[in-house]
């Protein structure tokens, strides 16, 4: 990655570098975004939703996501599953074992957050997220194979927002709240003030 | 020229072990002289689980035991559940239990096949069978929503009632099955290659099968004949006239094929179940909200797509069971591997592995 860190640099700083430096980003974007292979870790029940999703009906093929045995090959790990302790240290040597750039994916309430083990399991790991950087989270038990699609073109976009140049990686454009988001109802300052001060209220 | 015997680590995440199992394999040459499956990898402690739960909120945690099948485990802990309880089921509610194991032992197959398929380098076969999976799925999906984990089948009886449609679009499913199935057998079991590499490969007997406590497809391929549906009547089976395939060598090809064999067994049984179930409650009459059943134990099986699946439950008078213990067929079948897969090559050994169809999920627990 060094001498792509030096082209972005040098491309940031020459006089009209930047409209290369886009242009530069927007190709490697565009030809990543829609050759995702990825690296099927499939280790319980959304491992059965991630083959049917590469099967004829669902048809992963034609959003360029092919899965590869091979972690070398690979550019996306779906993490379709529950991660047991044991199991952890080799996920954790997979990921090792893929190139860079690489994304995660974390398939189902297992790989999100322990799903329905996140309570009294003694064995497992809640959530990839504990040892892994995971990129987009799919909720369900198991998600739907339209809904691991749907994490690939979130995936798509997100890769689109980056750029070889640290300073120009932009802001996920996103149809979904993001948590950090007032949500509806939420009572902000002005609106506290308004309505006067709560703590004098007494019981 | 000195030799010497390589020691070669399979897994736990590899393509061809159906899940996240290691293999650790000597070899002499290509030839394996020791195979010894490590298992644990999922291990997520359901058994242990069950204790914090009540009677009711098990049954999810058995949907993802065998996640492949995942209405048996519903079902086997059911009615280890209304043995402790003493709970009779309608009869409505006991039919359509029957029609949707029976469409499960079909999704299962299909991937039992399949994987033994794509094994041998048949990808296309695997294909096949998945479009007739997942048609099944689409029957399971219309009648609780879920495509992988239902929860369907519950103490007492089963959640919902069968939705309009539903029994007309079964009976289209069960009328092109068997010839989807005839399909395959020619142009997969029939296929040169497939049988090279399926005949003769794993070959188990009789004896070491009963004595390692294989059951299911697995032992019926070696001529065991032991099928709980017939030699342990439950349920409503006996009601149904169908066979039970078997094989008679042994080997990869026999277990594999035996699959192909039930599926359209099971048709069979679908198909009289529909003619003969009558409207009526789905669920038994005055369960509390809240199950506790008297100090005791309970031990049910029932034939699932793997074999015999049994459920132990202990209660000691309150909500939640005191111990729930799982009888995997799929973690004996696993067992006997390091038997039957000495003297064959490395690549036999993944068939061998698939051949045995097992599900890691309900291996480790």
């Amino acid at each position: 990655m060094a001498a792509i860190d030096d082209l972005a640099k040098l491309l940031e700083e020459t006089p009209g570098g930047g409209v290369v430096l886009t242009t530069l980003d927007a190709v490697m974007n565009w030809a990543r975004g829609k050759s995702l292979w990825t690296f099927p870790m499939g280790t319980a029940c959304c491992a059965m939703e991630l083959i049917a999703a590469s099967f004829s009906r669902f048809d992963f093929d034609r959003h360029g996501t092919i899965p590869r045995p091979d972690p070398r090959h690979c550019d996306v790990m779906v993490v379709a599953g529950t991660v047991t302790r044991k199991m952890m240290p080799a996920v954790k040597r997979i990921y090792d074992q893929m190139p860079e750039p690489r994304w995660v994916i974390a398939m189902g309430n297992c790989a999100v957050s322990g799903g329905i083990f996140y309570y009294d399991s003694y064995s497992v790991v809640r959530g990839v997220d504990e040892f892994l950087p995971v990129d987009v989270y799919i909720a369900g038990c198991p998600p739907r194979p339209e809904a691991l699609q749907d994490a690939v073109l979130q995936l798509r976009k997100k890769i689109a927002a980056q750029s070889i140049s640290p300073k120009r990686t932009r802001a996920v454009q996103s149809d979904l709240a993001m948590p950090s988001d007032p949500r509806k109802g939420d009572v902000t300052a002005t609106r506290a003030d308004a309505a006067g001060d709560v703590s004098e209220v007494t019981s | 020229m000195a030799t010497e015997e390589l020691t070669l680590n399979i897994g736990p995440s590899h393509p061809s072990t159906h899940g996240v199992c290691r293999l650790v394999v000597r070899l002499d040459g290509e030839i394996v002289t020791h195979v010894e499956p490590v298992i644990g990898h999922l291990h997520r402690g359901i058994e242990k689980i069950a204790e914090n739960r009540t009677y009711l909120q098990v049954v999810p945690l058995t949907d993802r035991l065998d996640y492949v099948g995942s209405m048996y485990a519903n079902w086997a802990y059911c009615r280890a559940v209304e043995r402790l309880a003493g709970i009779r089921v309608p009869e409505r509610a006991e039919y359509i239990r029957v029609i949707v194991c029976e469409l499960q032992r079909i999704a299962s197959h299909m991937m039992g096949i399949g994987s033994s398929a794509a094994d041998t380098g048949a990808t296309s076969a695997f294909l096949y069978a998945f479009d007739q999976r997942e048609k099944v799925i689409d029957l399971f999906e219309a009648l609780c929503g879920a495509r992988l984990t239902y929860n369907y089948v519950r103490p007492g009886g089963v959640a919902f009632e069968l939705p309009d449609g539903w029994i007309e679009q079964c009976r289209a499913f069960i009328e092109q099955h068997p010839s989807a199935m005839l399909t395959i057998d020619e142009f997969f079991f029939g296929n040169a290659i497939a049988r090279v590499r399926l005949k003769g490969i794993g070959v188990l007997d009789a004896d070491t099968a009963v004595a390692w406590g294989v059951s299911g497809p697995a032992a019926r391929g070696s001529g065991v004949d032991w099928d709980l549906r017939r030699d342990d009547p439950y349920s409503v089976y006996p009601r149904f006239d169908f066979d039970v395939p078997l094989g008679s060598n042994g080997d990869c090809f026999d277990r594999a094929r035996i699959r192909l064999w039930e599926c359209i067994e099971s048709c069979r049984i679908i198909e009289q179940a529909l003619d003969q179930i009558e409207p009526g409650p789905i669920m038994a009459e005055g369960l509390p909200r809240l199950l506790a059943p008297r100090p005791g134990d309970a031990y049910d099986h029932i034939e699932s797509a793997r074999g015999s699946l049994g459920v132990y439950v202990v209660s000691d008078g309150s909500p939640r069971p005191y111990r729930m213990k799982v009888r995997s067929p799929a973690f004996c079948n696993l067992a006997v591997l390091p038997e039957i897969a000495v003297g064959y090559t490395l690549s036999d050994l993944l068939v061998i592995l698939g051949s045995l169809d097992p599900v890691f999920g309900e291996v480790d627990r």
